[in-house]
Order: C-alpha cells, then sequence, then structure tokens
C-alpha cells in the first residue's frame, strides 16, 4: 500500500535555500531517511542574495513526489520548492579521450550536442557538452567507439518556462 | 550590554519567561552552569541523567503548554539526551535544549567529550544550530523558542562550543524573530473550511477523528463545541486522550491497535472521516487499503506534509485547529444535529456488543482494576503519566479523562523510561495536580536513577508499577504471534522495589489486595513524597481488543466472553 509501490516517474526538483552551514545535509539526511532517491544533485549560489538553488533529479510516484516537496518545505531554511512542470533542462558532461582517437569526428559530434573540444594536452583531448539529460545519454552512447578514459556529469540543472 | 555567551543563555531563558530548566552539567557546559549558580531567575533542576532531563521537559511542556527546557554537556552528555530529542520530535513536543561544545578550534579533531552533536540531531529535532560566534547567540536563542513552539511543535537543539560561551559581545534581545523561510500557516482556506461543513452536511455517517494536534492548538473546548452541536460522534487517538470528557456521549473511544471495538468499527462503517490533528499513523489505521475504506477524508492539520501523506485527503485544509474549528463553529447551522440518530445508535450496539472492559477472573489484581480505582479515587483532581507497554494502552483505555493535558505518554516513539522524569516534569508544572506514573516492572528500571532527583527537589510523583514479572507487551505477542516461546521477556529476578525506593529516601509499598492497593495510595498522597506501589497483577493478562499489526481494524481480537461473577 505504500506510495513507493506506485508508478515511479522522474522529476526535477528546485528548492532555494538560505545560504548557511549544514544546510546541504538538511536536504540529503532528509532523502536518506525518507527512503527518498536522488539521480543528481546540483547547488550553486544564487548571484547577489543570502540564498542558493538546488536542482533536484528524483524519482517517484505522484504521491512520493508530493511529500517530498511538503518534506523539503519543511525544513526551517527552506523558501521555496518548485516541482517543475514545464522546463528547460541542461546537464554538463566532460570526457577525457586519448588523443591518437578522431579529433575531428568527436568535435563533430561534440558539436551536435551543444559542445567542442576544450582542452588539448600531450596525451589527451577533454571535450565539453551540455545538452537535455536524456541527450547526453545519448551522447555517452554514440561517443563510446572513441575510447572515453573519463566521464564526468555535472547533473541537471532546471528553469521553469 | 557586553556580556559573554554564556551570560546570554541566561538572560534570554529569563527574558522568555523559563521557570524551570532540567539539565545536567560537564565539561563544555560549565560557563553556562557557572551563571546558573549566579542567577535567581528560574529554578534548575538536576536530573541524574540526561535522558531524564529531556523526559521531565517534555512531561512539563506537556502539561503546561509551554516550551520545556533542558541542558546538557557535550559527547555522552549528548548522545544520551537523543531519545528524549527523538521522542519529543515525534510528539510534536516543544523544546528548546541547549547543549555544550568543545571549544571551536577542537572541533574536528576528535577531542575529548567531541560529537558531531548537530549531525546527530537533525533527523530528530525540528531544527538545529550550532553557534559560532556569540554574537548570533541572542537570535538564534529568540528563534529557538519561537520555531519550537509555533506551527508544528517540536524540539529544537543549539549546540554551543565552550569558547562561545566565554566570548563577550553586544546583547540585546529586543527584537522581532524574522525568519523569511518560516512561517506555519495557521488560517484555514475558507473556501475549503465552507466546502468540507457541506460535505458534513451531506454525510450519512460522519465520525470525528481527534488527534494529538488539538491538544497542541490548545483547541479542546472548541472542538468538544463543535462535537456537541453537530451531534457527531468522535474517536479519540492515544495523543488525544482528554480532548472530550470521559462519560461524554458523543465519545466513542481510543480507536486503534488497542481501541476500543465500538471505536475501531465506527471507523470502517463511516462514510466521512473528519481528521482533526490527526496523522493516521500505522498504530491508528491498521491496514491502510482497508481503513475507512467508503469513507471521503476532511484533514485538517498544521502540518501540510501529515496531509495526504498515508491517506488521501479529500478536503485538505492547511491550518491550526483551533483556528479552523473556529471557523467551522461559523457555518454549522448547515448541519443537522438529528441526521445522526441511527449512526449513533448503530454505534452504542457496537459498544453493547463488545464494550471495553475485562474480568476479574483471577487470584491476582487485574491491571486495568487498578487503573480504574485510581480514576475513582482520583479522577480529575491527578495528571497520569505512563511508561511504554502493556501498562501504557491500559491507562489509555481505562483512566477516566476529563481534560486536555492531563494524559502525558510517549507516543509516536514508544520510549520505555519515559514515565518517571515526565510525571516529574508534570508535577512542577501542575504542583496542585496528583502526579502518577503509571508503569511496568520493565520501564521502571529505564530511569529508575531519577528517584535521588525526585527525593532532592521534592516531587512526590507516585509510580504505580504493573508487576507481571514480564515484559508484558513483548510477552503478549510471543504468546499471540511466536508461539507462546518468551524470548527473554521473563522478569522473575527484580529488585526489591519497596526497598530500592526506600535506599533512595522514597517510599514504597507491595500490594496484592484490593484493600491494601487503596491504603498505599492514601497513605502515599498523604507522605507527599516519592512512592513506588508495586501491585502484583496477573502474569499473563493480555490488552484486548488488538488489532493484529497490518490486519484491518475491523478485524480485532477480542476479550472472550464470559458470565459476570
Amino acid at each position: 500500500m505504500t506510495a513507493k509501490s506506485d508508478n515511479s516517474e522522474r522529476r526535477v526538483v528546485s528548492v532555494i535555500v538560505v545560504n548557511e552551514a549544514s544546510v546541504l545535509s538538511r536536504i540529503t539526511n532528509l532523502f536518506s531517511g525518507r527512503g527518498y532517491n536522488i539521480t543528481s544533485l546540483t547547488v550553486a549560489p544564487i548571484p547577489e542574495s543570502k540564498y542558493s538553488r538546488l536542482t533536484i533529479v528524483t524519482a517517484g510516484s505522484v504521491r512520493v513526489i508530493e511529500q517530498i516537496t511538503k518534506q523539503l518545505h519543511k525544513l526551517i531554511p527552506v523558501l521555496r520548492v518548485y516541482e517543475h512542470e514545464d522546463i528547460v533542462e541542461k546537464e554538463m558532461a566532460l570526457v577525457k579521450f586519448p588523443i591518437s582517437e578522431n579529433i575531428t569526428d568527436i568535435d563533430t559530434l561534440c558539436q551536435a550536442y551543444n559542445g567542442k573540444i576544450v582542452n588539448v594536452g600531450e596525451n589527451v583531448v577533454i571535450a565539453m557538452v551540455a545538452d537535455e539529460s536524456a541527450r547526453i545519454e545519448h551522447f555517452l552512447k554514440a561517443i563510446k567507439r572513441f575510447n572515453p578514459k573519463e566521464i564526468v556529469r555535472s547533473g541537471a540543472v532546471a528553469l521553469e518556462r | 550590554m557586553q556580556i559573554t555567551g554564556a551570560q546570554m543563555v541566561i538572560e534570554a531563558f529569563i527574558a522568555e519567561g523559563v521557570e524551570t530548566v532540567f539539565g545536567y552539567p560537564g565539561g563544555a557546559i560549565m560557563n553556562v552552569y557557572d551563571e546558573i549558580y549566579k542567577q535567581d531567575g528560574f529554578q534548575h533542576i538536576l536530573t541524574r541523567h540526561e535522558q531524564a532531563a529531556i523526559h521531565a521537559a517534555e512531561g512539563y511542556a506537556k502539561a503546561s503548554g509551554k516550551v520545556g527546557v533542558a541542558m546538557i554537556t557535550s559527547g555522552p552528555g549528548f548522545t544520551n539526551a537523543v531519545t528524549g530529542l527523538a521522542d519529543a520530535y515525534m510528539d510534536s513536543v516543544p523544546l528548546v535544549v541547549v547543549s555544550g561544545q568543545v571549544p571551536m578550534s577542537l572541533i574536528g579533531t576528535d577531542g575529548f567529550q567531541e560529537i558531531d552533536a548537530i549531525g546527530i540531531s537533525r533527523p530528530c529535532t525540528k531544527h538545529n544550530y550550532l553557534v559560532t560566534d556569540a554574537k548570533d547567540l541572542p537570535r538564534i536563542l529568540k528563534e529557538a523558542f519561537h520555531i519550537a513552539g509555533s506551527g508544528r511543535p517540536g524540539p529544537v537543539h543549539v549546540d554551543i562550543p565552550k569558547d562561545v560561551t566565554a566570548q563577550i559581545e553586544e546583547y540585546n534581545y529586543d527584537f522581532e524573530v524574522e525568519l523569511e523561510t518560516y512561517k506555519p500557516h495557521t488560517k484555514g482556506n475558507p473556501r475549503q473550511v465552507k466546502k468540507s461543513m457541506d460535505a458534513i452536511a451531506k454525510a450519512k455517517r460522519p465520525l470525528f477523528y481527534l488527534g494529538g494536534g488539538i491538544i497542541n492548538s490548545n483547541a479542546a473546548e472548541e472542538v468538544r463545541d463543535l462535537v456537541h452541536k453537530t451531534q457527531i460522534p468522535a474517536v479519540e487517538t492515544f495523543m488525544a486522550r482528554g480532548t472530550l470528557s470521559y462519560d461524554d456521549d458523543l465519545l466513542i473511544s481510543m480507536l486503534g491497535m488497542h481501541g476500543s471495538y465500538a471505536a475501531n468499527m465506527a471507523m470502517s462503517e463511516t462514510d466521512l472521516v473528519i481528521a482533526l490533528g490527526a496523522r493516521f499513523d500505522d498504530r491508528v489505521t491498521g491496514k491502510l487499503s482497508e481503513f475507512a475504506k467508503n469513507a471521503g477524508v476532511i484533514h485538517v492539520d498544521i502540518d501540510p506534509a501529515s496531509i495526504s501523506k498515508l491517506v488521501n485527503a479529500d478536503y485538505p485544509i492547511v491550518g491550526d485547529i483551533k483556528s479552523v474549528v473556529l471557523d467551522m463553529l461559523e457555518h454549522v447551522e448547515r448541519i443537522d444535529p438529528n441526521n445522526y440518530e441511527g449512526w449513533r445508535e448503530t454505534i452504542s450496539n457496537f459498544d453493547e456488543l463488545h464494550p471495553l472492559t475485562f474480568h476479574e477472573d483471577s487470584d491476582r489484581l487485574k491491571p486495568q482494576w487498578v487503573v480504574k480505582r485510581v480514576g475513582e479515587l482520583l479522577g480529575d483532581s491527578a495528571n497520569i503519566s505512563t511508561d511504554v507497554g502493556q501498562h501504557q494502552m491500559w491507562a489509555a483505555q481505562f483512566y477516566p479523562f476529563t481534560r486536555p493535558r492531563q494524559f502525558i505518554s510517549s507516543g509516536g516513539l514508544g520510549t520505555m523510561g519515559f514515565g518517571f522524569p515526565a510525571a516529574m516534569g508534570v508535577k512542577v508544572a501542575t504542583p496542585d495536580k496528583i502526579s502518577i506514573n503509571f508503569t511496568g516492572d520493565g520501564s521502571i528500571l529505564m530511569n529508575v536513577q531519577e528517584l535521588m532527583t525526585a527525593v532532592e527537589k521534592k516531587i512526590p510523583v507516585i509510580n504505580i508499577i504493573l508487576n507481571n514479572n514480564f515484559l508484558g507487551m513483548v510477552r503478549q505477542w510471543q504468546t499471540l504471534f511466536y508461539d507462546k516461546r518468551h524470548s527473554e521477556t521473563d522478569l522473575s529476578v527484580q529488585p526489591d522495589f519497596v526497598k530500592l525506593s526506600e535506599a533512595f529516601g522514597g517510599i514504597g509499598y507491595r500490594v496484592t489486595t484490593k484493600e491494601e492497593f487503596d491504603a498505599a495510595l492514601k497513605d502515599a498522597i498523604e507522605k507527599n513524597v516519592v512512592t513506588f506501589i508495586e501491585v502484583i497483577v496477573e502474569r499473563f493478562e493480555n490488552v484486548m481488543p488488538m488489532v493484529p499489526s497490518g490486519g484491518s481494524l475491523f478485524n480485532m481480537m477480542l476479550l472472550e466472553k464470559k458470565e459476570t461473577k
């Protein structure tokens, strides 16, 4: 009967919090303590304010997502919680390739995903792409044949339209 | 004025109207205790264990409606207090708990008596603070009292490093709390209130489901008014006992795992649940999919997260119970109190079929008789605390509660060892009432050291130990669900409870008959010192009715029918 057994859906939740010590652990404690998922989490200060913005990608049924937003809102340093419906969402990925791979092909592929080669070193090149999380997944599949040595994803950030 | 952080704590407590602080000193909090020594604005009660300090502050808060205050040191002082914090969090008890911490320069170095206190208290407090600068202390303390007592109340923990308590800064407490991110919603949406009253008017078998939020909101009087004007029957949760008087015709009884047959059947048959400050706890609902299956739900609660958490609310109203019930009373003429005569009759038939009762069929005293007898003898003149277990359920079932804040118990967390220190806090808060603690032979040993506190501070709590030589509730489950394998629940080896109390300077009685019990209680009240009354009761008595864990409310194990002697 628990809501957790219902259909689980991917959701993006933004949380505006007072930028103070240990606020991040309040948020992550809440997720772990109540058994909610965090797929990704990004956090950075909002310019010229005392607040920070967290973007959390989570998964759960409608009821679980409702509980997540309510429980987040109960935390004292939380100003606002947005459970996004219609959003622009972007995620960044950095990928390190051996210099021996075909750099032109990699660059062309990156451009299709809002990216480019950002660094060329003695042994490796580093490429950057920024796109919707689902498209980042595609990109990471597509570049497998270039033998990526390391991949870093930033987690999603989102804004309501 | 320029004062130390320690002096700020004292000044802030006095400004907040604190009269009693329960606590235990230690290294990291010594600067503050030095200031406690010098002041006479409030009394400090030294408990003999930090856990007991928190429970005493809880008892004080629950009985008085004020914010309870406790003070402890760092490290083990703090970790001992964690159970109390968790207990207060589960039962929405307003507390401010101040703990010492190692000096800032030692934080993170595994210093002596260092522990990440706010890391530990985070999931069991409403909010917590680590004070890193005495400049922030007045603001933090003011916020702490504000947060603890407003909205859905709860414990707030303030951790202060030792050097911060020595730091001298400007102190000013004359300002308003400004928390942009915390503004509890107290006024219910007027349209939702109207819609819910229309729903009640249309319902054929509505039922009030009264929860502990009513007590926190000091709304019992308004709720009584609403119940009486609508003539709609009501069930109470464990936490709401005393909202309606025991002799109110519209009060069915407590519902839930050990609720009465009539209360649980009414909840199963109702077509509209009117939940006021209740949170659909699993001990109340039993199997969720079968709970009030055909009913609509009106849910009034100050905590939005409690609404539609477990049971979907058709009419959610976020607000303070008192404010919302007053708004509901504005529309009460929409409801015809004559509509529910048949429904009330159905419920009284349930009650006649399986009344909440017990059989006096044993040579030994029945624990339920003891509770009932205390009710007959003391009634309204006593406040009733309990520990956790069978005795707790019997107290909730059989004591004739007449008012809110009369029943003080650990509901959500179920903390054995709660009762005695809580009953001390209750007595300090309400000295004109007799403070009874119903306890068991298991629970009482979990904070038995508080005999010393009660003797020293002359707090005459009467502990009635219903002694069945068992961890009774666990034994009951073992009997019923584990094929009578009574694993580690037989407490045949016991202290001499009379001598134990006497060793601390209290008094004790061991009673086996009704006459002895009456005499002991009378004598204890006259002597007015902390007391153990050990009552030898039937060993294998079960709490009935019982909804087995995870079962449906209407599938109760019932008391066997017997011809009454």
